[in-house]
């Protein structure tokens, strides 16, 4: 569901189909996190622009266990849940900015941001 | 609720079943709900008539308050049958309750032609057959739902299955053209039935061709490294084809490391590399007389 409707705004916003694909590849991992680790959440898409660019920042929120040592989870192949453990620090490749803040047993919010490439 | 108004519609389904009965046909009948080009009048008849029988006998226990009690239980037996035969036949669900609702006239007019000089207990009685009969055509909907949900997510599993079709490229060359997003219930699918047409057809290559799959995540690359080693624990080589730009850009900032599987930009390529892996060429007719 997260999946389309990202997808559905990066077409309205305009990006190329590369972009498009790494922006929906992004969100679908981080929301996977939010459901399995976070005990679900919620997502808000919202669109950046000023003077020179046009962005899309996606927010992911849950209450769950939060996370102990953010750098360790970024780590390619840290895994907790038997996942390839590629998904945090994936997401933040595949993304232009990219932030997390986390308290255990609070819950876990990362927001990020891909600009589109100027034309 | 006096017992007098309970124990006097006990009386009355008793003595004018015959009647009741033929009201009730005349007034289904009315409403349009004589379908007869979804079932069978003598069927409605017949229904209309065990519902009459086993409503009398429920009634004798005079509660008519509570149709969850198990003086109920062979009516509510009978409206669960039904209620789910007809979500089959293709009712709504409206159709499906005003088979019960539509009993409350006839029950009426009974009750004020007997209780005609007594108000109260007819105001009673009438209050007393609104209440179990809204009760029991609202059980009737909630079988009927529940039917509908059955038949949907049995849908859903045909479709899975129907999505991942493998094929049969050559002797001992199998395809699977995956198409869609790929969640884990289907990816699932995908995996069992592969692994099936494995043994059943023998196979020693396989094509697992993802040009219809929008996007690549982690667990779907997981499912295709698990389906791949599987494939090879039983003596199988998979090759994966379709990967398009904007996938293989995203698989490299993910990190994936598909290096030990064989990736191919084509099915067609897959093809040729999976012939080759069989040791058979395809020659072209002219070059062959020359
Ligand atoms: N929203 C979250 N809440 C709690 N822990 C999380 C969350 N997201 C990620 N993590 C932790 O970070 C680890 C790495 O995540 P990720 O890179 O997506 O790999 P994977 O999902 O394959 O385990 C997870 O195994 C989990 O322990
Ligand atoms: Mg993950």
């Amino acid at each position: 569901m997260v999946r389309q409707k990202v997808r559905a705004q990066t077409v309205a916003l305009g990006f190329g189909l590369v972009d498009q694909t790494k922006i929906v590849t992004a969100a679908s991992e981080l929301a996977r996190n939010t459901l399995d680790y976070g005990g679900g959440g919620s997502v808000t898409l919202e669109v950046l622009e000023s003077d020179q660019r046009v962005g899309l920042s996606l927010k992911f929120t849950d209450q769950g266990a939060g996370i102990a040592n953010i750098e360790l989870a970024l780590q390619n192949g840290y895994t907790t849940g038997g996942g390839l453990g590629l998904g945090l620090g994936g997401a933040k490749r595949l993304m232009h900015e990219f932030e997390i803040t986390s308290e255990v047993g609070k819950g876990t919010c990362v927001t990020t941001v891909r600009w589109r490439q100027q034309s | 609720m006096s017992l007098s108004s309970t124990s006097k519609i006990a009386d009355l389904l008793e003595k004018n079943e015959t009647e009741l009965l033929r009201n009730w046909l005349t007034e289904l009948e009315a409403s349009g709900l004589r379908r007869d080009d979804l079932m069978r009048s003598t069927e409605l008849n017949q229904q209309c008539h065990e519902f009459l029988r086993m409503f009398r006998s429920a009634a004798q226990h005079e509660n008519f308050s509570d149709v969850q009690a198990p003086e109920w239980g062979s009516v509510r037996q009978l409206l669960t049958d039904i209620s789910r035969d007809r979500a089959q036949q293709g009712f709504t669900p409206s159709e499906v309750a005003t088979f019960i609702f539509s009993l409350k006239k006839p029950l009426f007019d009974q009750l004020k032609r007997e209780l005609a000089q007594q108000n109260d207990l007819l105001i009673d009685s009438i209050w007393t057959v609104t209440d179990v009969l809204d009760q029991l055509g609202l059980w009737t909907t909630e079988v009927f739902q529940q039917t509908r949900e059955k038949v949907i997510l049995r849908q859903q599993q045909e479709l899975l299955e129907l999505s991942t079709p493998v094929v049969k490229l050559w002797e001992g060359i199998l395809a699977l053209p995956m198409i869609g997003t790929l969640d884990s219930a289907r990816t699932q699918v995908v995996m069992e039935t592969l692994l099936q047409q494995i043994v059943e057809t023998g196979s020693q290559v396989v094509v697992i061709d993802i040009t219809g799959v929008p996007t690549v995540d982690t667990l779907v690359a997981q499912y295709l490294l698990k389906t791949v080693e599987a494939a090879r624990l039983m003596g199988t080589d998979c090759i994966i084809s379709g990967i398009r730009p904007q996938i293989a850009q995203t698989i490299v900032h993910l990190g994936l490391d598909l290096s030990g599987v064989i990736t191919k930009a084509t099915l067609a390529d897959a093809f040729a590399i999976a012939l080759k892996k069989r040791q058979l060429t395809i020659v072209s007719k002219a070059s062959q007389s020359v």
